[in-house]
Formats: structure tokens, C-alpha cells, sequence
């Protein structure tokens, strides 16, 4: 991705010395702290860093898009080698216009539900001052420029009935309108599943060749930057503290920061016997915190005295690579967490057994199978990891085992070879008390009105026979074990940060000393250091307690350090099922293979992709034969549009549904 | 606006408290902590001053506390009883127009309209509040059964609620006063039911969005039954809209009690002050006798009313979502 790039006089986008706050309740609280950085004509250049520290305030700057209480207090930004922060605001709308467009993080939101795609493209168009029919015209055309599967349909089309890709492509076709000279992407890809996020990316890169324009990529996903930068700027609390090109910043980082970010992100195939995940201590300093010196100083490993006291210097690394630390030759010796935890065999008996299992739902008289037919038995102590994309049934297949759904008649749910009733409400208090869930979203998951204290109690006292005092000791002892503080206990969950929000989360299923607990994608809300917290916990306590987990993330780096086995789903459907070492070494179902293809990866290891286009088909039409054959590219025509395939056991632990011989999965695709 | 680092939002700044916790750090975390027990109190202090700094606000709470002082104790204020006529030099003055002697006028029998209006606002304060308290209450429930439970209750009640909704209030409400009788009990129970429809419907939605939410999942896995789920998981958290529904149903209640007085529905005594019954037994001396003050200020005193009770609302509604 490094084309080199002409240098030229004007910087698509300069920004220099930053700095701006918001005022709030009455004071100002600085958010950029000196951001200094720009992006030449036809340069990719990527901004990274956790939630709060910036980025995005950095990127609405650039375009002067700022909230009524926010005030730039100095330095300047230049797009185009025009001053954005003194100009007129008549000039600016030409700008934004013409020169430099933005590409929001939701495309549902940054779209008008209540026009169709064509006249909202096309006012762009009328806006720059074409005639009516021309400004249609040009709409067309600009949704064939991004490939979007018959344009000329989309047009006359609503947002709701888009794809949450599909309507992606549209505004970036809108935000293309003007030619612009700087394309603004804040976290484009963020909502989306990986293999719509791979096919946006390419769009993107494609775009990048086509119209020459300079990017500035926001992403907290350190693989997409990667893939898609040429250079990237590291930011923390209002400031970059490391820039460089991309390749170079993650294969040796100099910045503490930059090192604790990477070593925090399961890559390079780690798995929880390895290491524990490397944690930052410490949280981000709130906005208008006074950091007089380096910004990190306080989280920082190698800080010492004259971290606290002198403001660090910003040191060249050779190849424009430069980092804001007095340490950088330190960075090396920061130590990473080495034991992980013991590898234990597992038995074969499985805790909690799911035999053909489907769930039917209705809708206006159509039936939905979302569920059909799903074997599998998780051992005690393991994890398996649940993959595939939205809409494949990982959720429905979750809720239905802990009684959310009722289960179609003919499925079969034991718990220690017994079996439990359908509804969740019905079951014995062993069985509730065996199976709980962490959610995705803790701010929904905890009540609002209730301390973390009352939440933790009340769990308590239903899941286990324990009353009074001893309740309120055991609520303490499992708020320790989740190193929550126990002045904590006294909060309301809006007092908490989305990290230790999850952890309340996580202590409430595990009030009861559960045999299995289901997480349904509980870090992806999380920035990667507080991920990296929360599994580094999630492994302990299973370590500990012999847990079993069922852990839904479409994170593959995620199910890859935690799971012992994992379980690809494809439209309701378990398409294979494997130990986590096979399954990334051996030969696999196809639609494994495209999935595992699509993620980014953060340690520029180059994998062809295999493409994934197309939807994933709906529930309630799924295609005859194998429900995979649609966008397999494997697809043998005459077998696989016929014939469901049957399920074939690789190795003793290792099946798939797939008709292709084995030795034939094992090549690389023609 | 969500990429916008959140600089306005509750959960930034000082309240967060600590990631990470590790035993050691515990005293870094207590100052944590501090500062957010700190920050709720403030909060709550900066809501309050909020509301205080509305000017609708400010006006509506004199206004309608103006006329709960009336209906506690009207003697403090009215120079006359509310059934003694008015004499100068020791003769009724009768049909006199606004003066120094009554203020507001007297009626027909020389009663003087001002005390009466000061005295007729004990009535209405009793039963407004009273009938949209009653109707918030059955609503409350009604709501929290039908958007917790949603399939056959919410599919019947749902009916029911539409039928009596697309009745006409006043028709609904004459027919009942005039099948039960007209006492104050009869009045109260009638426009109590006749909101209870539609505190119901704002409920309902409120408790539907709520129970969409895991803390609910997560209350049923662990079995919890579904009057604790209604009253303890989700009816706190929808306290807010049921306080703005019960201001703003106390309004109409006023109104609708005063038109249901109007009609001569009311009450047929003639010596209770009560504003609707006064209007209704006045109105028509405007265009016989040219005398209009024994019915317009009364009504001017059910409009100052509803107006100050709807300016509570509103403030209530806009600090609440703010």
C-alpha cells in the first residue's frame, strides 16, 4: 500500500500545534494539546489511538465542524494551504464542498431516512450547481464509481432498505461528489462485520488510485490502519506521541504507548497458554486535566523523574519515524507478561449439550428458521468460540441454550447429561443458576437506578443459598475477585467506565459459581488496553473456577486467544466446528477460510484474500442445497445448489459440512 | 455527533472512575471515588438549579402556588365569605360591576365574585389532582403489564384502550355523571378513567423501550418473577416520564373538570364555590345584562391555573431529557 508519493509543495491537510478545548459547565477543559501533523497530496495517513484521546475532535477540526462549545485556543490548521480557522464561513462551505469531505462512522445516521439515496446524492450535486436532470445523472454515475450492485435500483431506494455496507458505499460516494483533496474516514468500517468491512476498505483504496485524493484514516482498529496507511500518527490525551510509516511504527514502536497499545491486542496467533494480555495500567486523563510534562507519564512503565519534570523531546527515529519520549531507547526492555495459564486436557463429557437444536421464529405468518439443527457440547473448563457473520444466528443460537427462546419441539438441551426445560422461567434453580451471560453492551446490561452493590446483592442471594450477612460478604469477595474496588460497590453503573462496567457485569454472572456463562461479544464495546483487562480476566477466572464459556465475538484474534474450540455459523447453520489450532493450520470449510481472510491484520502478514460478496443470504429463503454455495468459492455446480452437504469429521475433533474432499481444502483456491 | 469525543456528556470527566483497579492503588481510588459521589450530589444540585434558572418554570410555581395558599386557606385573602353578600351602608349590593367595595364585582345575589373565585379553588385542587393521580396510578400499571408482557394482555387491553379513546371525553363523561349521579367521588372516578387510556399508552412505550434492555434478560435468567422484574427493575427507571405524564394530566384535568361544571354537570348547589359551576350559572348574564365580570374571572382563574400546571410540565419534561 506504500505508493510513494510526490512531495509537493501544499499538504493536503496541515495541522500545526493544535490546540482546542470544550467548555464545560462553564470552564474550558483542553482536549488537543499541541497536535502537529500533515498529510501530503495523495497520502494515506492514519490517526490511532483509545477512545478520548482525540481523533475524532482532530478530524472535525480539520473541516472547523465543532460542537457550539468548543474553542480553538491556538495553532493553525491549513487545508490546501488555506487557514480553515480564519476563513470566512462562505469560503469554508466551499471547502467542505469541494476540497476536503467526510465520511461519518454511521452510515444510517449520516444519511436522511425520509429521501430516496438518488435525490440525496444528487442534491450534492445541485449544490455544486448542476441542472436537476444532470445532478441525477451524475448520481448514477457516482454510485457505479462505488460499486454498488445495481445503482440504477438504489437510487429510487431508502436508507432503511440498504444494507448497513451498502449505505457505507453511498456516502462515500456522496463524500466523492466534489473531487475532494482530502477524504476524512472516521472509523468507517467500525459498525460493520469483517468481510463488508475488507470489501469497503478495498473500495477505499481503490477510490485512493482513481482520484489521487489524500486520506485521513480515524480507526481504533490498529489492523485497518495498517492495510491502509502509508504513514500514522499515534495519539494520546490531545497529543501524537509517536508518527512514522505505518509499517514501521507497528513492527518496532518506540512509544511506551504505542508498545503497550500492540501488546495489548491478541496477534500473531496468541492464545491464553502463551502470556496474559499486556494491560495499561491506569486510565486516560480526563479532558482538561493539567499534564504539564509527557502526557503518558502517568501509565507509563519506564517513567521516571525526569518524565515528571521535563516535557520529552521529540526524538527522530531515522525515516521520519519520530516519537515525544525521554526513554525511547528503553522502549525495549518494558516487560511483557510471560506465563499464561496452564493448558489443561479437557474431558470428553461435556457440561452442557445441545442435540438438534433449531428455533423457528414467525413473522406475518412467514416462518424464519434461524436456528436449524446445531449440535454441540462444551466441555467443563472450555471455551469455545462462537464465529460468523451478523445475521448468521450466533445470538439467537446463545439465547435459545439459556432459555431466552423457546426452542422448536425435537431440540434438546442437557446440563450434566440432565436434561433443562425450554424456558428460562421454567427451569429448576440448579439449571438457572448453572448458565448465565455477560452482554455486549454493559450500559444496558446493568439497571441504571441500582447501585453495583444492590445489582451484585440481588444476584447473590438468587443464584446462591447464601442470605444476610453472608451475602454481603460474598458480594464483596466477588467484587475483589473482579478487582473492583469496594467503594465501587456504592456506585450507580453511570459513574463507571465502560471497563469496569463489564467487570460488574461479569461478577453478577458469576455470583453463583456457574458451569458455563455465555459472553456475547463482551469486549467490543471496550478499547483494546480495557479488552485486554477483561479477557486477561475472563481466562483467570475459568482457570480457576473450571468454567465453561460460549464466546460469541467476531473478533477472529479475540476467539483465537481465548477459545479452546471454535464454531463457525453460516445462516443458523454450524458449519464446522474445530480445535483452535486446526483451524488455523488445517484445512478448512470454505467460508472459514474467506471469514478468517477478511480480517485486517496488525502484523502486516499478507494473506490473499478470498472475497465474500453479496449478503449473507436471509434465514427465511435460504438457498437449496448447501446454504453456503451462493458465495462459496469452491462451488461445484450440480453438488452443492442440490445437495445439503453431510458432516464430515476431519480429525476426531474436527468437522465441517461441506461436500469438497479434504485434500482439495487444504490447496489454495483457483 | 457520537464521534465528537463526548465533551458534554454525564459519564466523561470526573465521575469515571478508575480503570484497572489493582489492590495497591486503592488510595488513588478512593479520591476517585470521592470526586464521584461529589459529582452526583452536584448533578443533581446543578438539575435543580436548572429548573430554578427556567423562567416558565419560576412563573408556574407562583401562579399555581398562589391558588394551593387560596385553597388552604381562602379566609387569608378573600375579604368576604364565599356565600355573603356584599353590603354598603347596610344594603346588598347586587349585579354590581367591578369597584372599590368588590373588587371583582358581585353576582346576582350580591355575593362578591372575587371571594369566590379565591374559595372556588379549594374544589378544583382537590379533584384535578386527585382524578389524574388516580389515572397515573392505574396507567402505571396497565402500562408496565402491557409493555412488559406485550403478546395477548397487551393485544386486549390494547383494543379496549382504542375503543375508549375514540370515544368523545365529554360525551363519555356526561354519560357517566348522569348514569352514577354527580358527586365529587363520581367526578373524580370518571376522569380518572377517562386519562387512564392515555397514561397507559405513554407508559407502555416507555416500559417496552426499557424491557428491550439485558438488565431485564438478565433479571429473567436468573429467574426472577415478573412483578419484581415490572416493579423493581423497570419502574425506576421510567419514574421520569410518569412524572411529566401526571403534571401534564393534572392540566387537562382542571380543564376538563371545569367544562364538565360547565355543562351543569358538576354539582347542583349553588352555594359551593366552584369556578366551572360559576361560570356555567353566570355565562349567560354576558349578553342579557351586559355582565360579564361574575363568569370571566373565574375563567380567567381556570386559564391562569392550566397555564401554570402546563409550564411546570414542560420545564419538568425539558430538564428530564436534558
Amino acid at each position: 500500500m506504500t505508493d510513494t508519493v510526490a512531495p509537493a509543495d501544499t499538504a493536503a491537510l496541515e495541522v500545526d500545534d493544535l490546540h482546542l478545548s470544550y467548555v464545560v459547565r462553564g470552564i474550558p477543559r483542553a482536549v488537543l494539546r499541541g497536535v502537529s501533523f500533515s498529510i501530503a497530496p495523495g497520502e494515506a495517513y492514519g490517526l490511532v489511538g483509545e477512545s478520548g484521546c482525540g481523533k475524532s475532535t482532530t478530524a472535525y477540526a480539520a473541516v472547523r465542524y465543532l460542537p457550539g462549545n468548543a474553542s480553538i485556543d491556538g495553532g493553525r490548521i491549513l487545508v490546501d494551504g488555506e487557514d480553515v480557522i480564519e476563513m470566512p464561513y462562505r469560503r469554508l462551505q466551499e471547502i467542505r464542498s469541494s476540497h476536503a469531505s467526510m465520511v461519518y462512522q454511521d452510515p444510517v445516521q449520516a444519511m436522511n431516512p425520509a429521501l430516496k439515496i438518488g435525490r440525496q446524492i444528487a442534491e450534492c450535486y445541485r449544490i455544486l450547481g448542476h441542472a436537476k436532470a444532470e445532478a441525477g445523472d451524475l448520481a448514477l454515475e457516482s454510485l457505479r464509481r462505488v460499486h454498488i450492485a445495481d445503482a440504477s435500483s438504489v437510487m429510487d431506494r431508502y436508507p432503511h432498505q440498504l444494507s448497513g455496507g451498502m449505505l457505507q458505499r453511498v456516502v462515500i460516494a456522496m463524500a466523492l461528489v466534489g473531487d475532494p483533496r482530502l477524504l476524512i474516514l472516521d472509523e468507517p468500517t467500525t459498525g460493520l462485520d469483517a468481510t463488508v468491512e475488507a470489501e469497503v476498505l478495498d473500495l477505499v483504496r481503490e477510490l485512493r488510485t482513481t482520484t489521487n485524493a489524500a486520506i485521513l484514516l480515524i480507526a481504533h482498529n490498529l489492523g485497518v490502519i495498517r492495510t491502509m496507511c502509508d504513514r500514522v500518527g499515534v495519539m494520546y490525551a490531545g497529543k501524537v506521541v509517536e508518527e512514522g510509516d505505518a509499517q514501521r511504527v507497528f513492527d518496532s514502536p518506540e512509544h511506551p504507548y504505542t508498545v503497550g497499545l500492540l501488546n495489548a491486542i491478541p496477534r500473531q496467533g496468541l492464545r491464553k497458554t502463551d502470556r496474559p494480555l499486556f494491560t495499561i495500567p491506569g486510565t486516560l486523563p480526563q479532558i482538561g486535566a493539567e499534564l504539564p510534562t509527557c502526557v503518558y507519564v502517568d501509565r507509563c512503565p519506564i517513567a521516571d523523574d525526569l518524565c515528571r519534570t521535563e516535557v520529552p523531546p521529540v526524538v527522530s527515529l531515522g525515516e521520519q519515524q519520530w516519537a515525544r519520549c525521554h526513554h525511547v531507547e528503553q522502549t525495549e526492555q518494558i516487560d511483557v507478561p510471560t506465563s499464561g495459564i496452564d493448558a489443561r486436557e479437557l474431558d470428553d463429557e461435556p457440561v452442557v449439550e445441545l442435540t438438534g437444536l433449531s428455533k423457528t421464529f414467525r413473522q406475518r405468518g412467514t416462518d424464519i428458521p434461524a436456528l436449524v439443527g446445531v449440535d454441540l457440547g462444551i466441555a467443563e473448563g472450555e471455551t469455545v468460540g462462537l464465529v460468523g457473520e451478523s445475521g448468521s444466528g450466533k445470538s439467537t443460537l446463545a439465547k435459545t441454550l439459556l432459555g431466552i427462546h423457546e426452542p422448536d419441539e425435537g431440540g434438546e438441551i442437557t446440563l450434566d447429561g440432565r436434561e433443562v426445560r425450554a424456558n428460562a422461567t421454567d427451569r429448576v434453580t440448579d439449571s438457572i443458576r448453572a448458565m448465565q451471560m455477560v452482554f455486549q453492551n454493559p450500559d444496558s446490561a446493568l439497571n441504571r437506578m441500582w447501585s453495583v452493590r444492590r445489582i451484585l446483592r440481588r444476584s447473590v442471594t438468587k443464584l446462591t443459598d447464601l442470605r444476610g450477612e453472608a451475602a454481603d460478604r460474598r458480594v464483596e469477595e466477588i467484587a475483589v475477585a473482579m478487582r473492583l474496588s469496594p467503594r465501587h460497590l456504592d456506585m450507580r453503573p453511570r459513574q463507571l467506565s465502560g471497563g469496569l462496567k463489564q467487570r460488574v457485569a461479569i461478577a453478577r454472572a458469576f455470583a453463583g459459581d456457574p458451569r458455563l456463562v455465555v459472553c456475547d461479544e463482551p469486549t467490543s464495546a471496550l478499547d483494546v488496553s480495557v479488552q485486554a483487562a477483561i479477557l486477561n480476566l475472563l481466562a483467570n477466572l475459568q482457570a480457576e473456577d473450571r468454567t465453561s464459556y460460549l464466546f460469541i465475538s467476531h473478533d477472529i484474534g479475540v476467539v483465537r486467544y481465548l477459545a479452546d474450540r471454535i464454531a463457525v455459523m453460516y445462516v443458523g447453520r454450524l458449519v464446522e466446528l474445530a480445535p483452535t489450532d486446526e483451524l488455523f493450520s488445517g484445512p478448512v470449510h470454505p467460508y472459514t477460510e474467506a471469514l478468517m481472510s477478511a480480517v485486517p491484520s496488525v502484523d502486516g502478514s499478507v494473506r490473499d484474500r478470498i472475497p465474500l460478496t453479496g449478503e449473507i443470504p436471509s434465514p427465511a429463503d435460504p438457498p437449496p442445497g448447501c446454504v453456503f454455495h451462493t458465495r462459496c468459492h469452491r462451488f461445484i455446480p450440480g453438488t452443492c445448489d442440490v445437495i445439503e452437504p453431510p458432516t464430515i469429521q476431519i480429525t476426531p475433533r474436527h468437522s465441517m459440512a461441506c461436500h469438497l474432499p479434504v485434500e482439495e481444502l487444504g490447496r489454495a483456491p483457483s | 455527533m457520537t464521534a465528537i469525543d463526548d465533551p458534554g456528556s454525564e459519564a466523561t470527566g470526573e465521575e469515571r472512575a478508575a480503570e484497572t483497579p489493582i489492590p495497591d492503588e486503592v488510595a488513588e481510588l478512593d479520591a476517585a471515588v470521592a470526586t464521584a459521589a461529589a459529582e452526583r450530589k452536584q448533578i443533581r444540585a446543578e438539575r435543580r438549579r436548572l429548573l430554578l434558572r427556567t423562567p416558565g418554570f419560576v412563573l408556574g410555581v407562583v401562579i399555581a402556588g398562589f391558588w394551593v395558599i387560596c385553597a388552604i386557606v381562602p379566609g387569608l385573602l378573600a375579604p368576604y365569605g364565599a356565600n355573603e353578600a356584599v353590603r354598603v351602608d347596610g344594603s346588598v349590593i347586587a349585579r354590581q360591576g367591578p369597584s372599590a367595595d368588590a373588587w371583582f364585582g358581585t353576582d346576582t345575589i350580591g355575593n362578591d365574585v372575587f371571594s369566590r373565585v379565591i374559595f372556588g379553588a379549594r374544589s378544583v385542587l382537590i379533584t384535578a389532582p386527585t382524578a389524574a393521580a388516580l389515572a397515573t396510578i392505574a396507567g402505571t400499571m396497565l402500562g408496565l403489564v402491557m409493555g412488559y408482557y406485550r403478546g395477548w394482555a397487551d393485544e386486549i387491553l390494547g383494543r379496549i384502550i382504542e375503543a375508549l379513546l375514540s370515544i368523545p371525553v365529554i360525551l363519555l363523561g356526561i354519560m357517566t355523571l348522569v348514569v352514577f349521579g354527580n358527586s365529587r367521588i363520581v367526578i373524580i372516578l370518571t376522569v380518572a378513567t377517562l386519562f387512564t387510556p392515555v397514561v397507559t399508552r405513554t407508559v407502555r412505550s416507555a416500559v417496552q423501550a426499557e424491557a428491550q434492555l439485558d438488565y431485564v434478560t438478565s433479571a429473567k435468567l436468573r429467574g426472577e418473577s415478573g412483578p419484581f422484574i415490572m416493579l423493581r427493575e423497570i419502574l425506576p427507571n421510567v419514574t421520569g416520564v410518569i412524572v411529566v405524564e401526571f403534571t401534564v394530566r393534572v392540566g387537562y384535568a382542571i380543564f376538563t373538570i371545569a367544562t364538565l361544571a360547565f355543562l351543569g354537570l358538576a354539582a347542583d348547589d349553588f352555594t359551593t364555590p366552584d369556578w366551572g359551576n360559576d361560570i356555567s350559572n353566570t355565562y349567560n348574564l354576558i349578553q342579557s345584562n351586559n355582565q360579564w365580570w361574575p363568569s370571566i374571572f373565574p375563567a380567567l382563574a381556570i386559564a391562569s391555573l392550566v397555564i401554570a400546571v402546563n409550564l411546570i410540565a414542560d420545564s419538568l419534561d425539558k430538564v428530564r431529557s436534558s
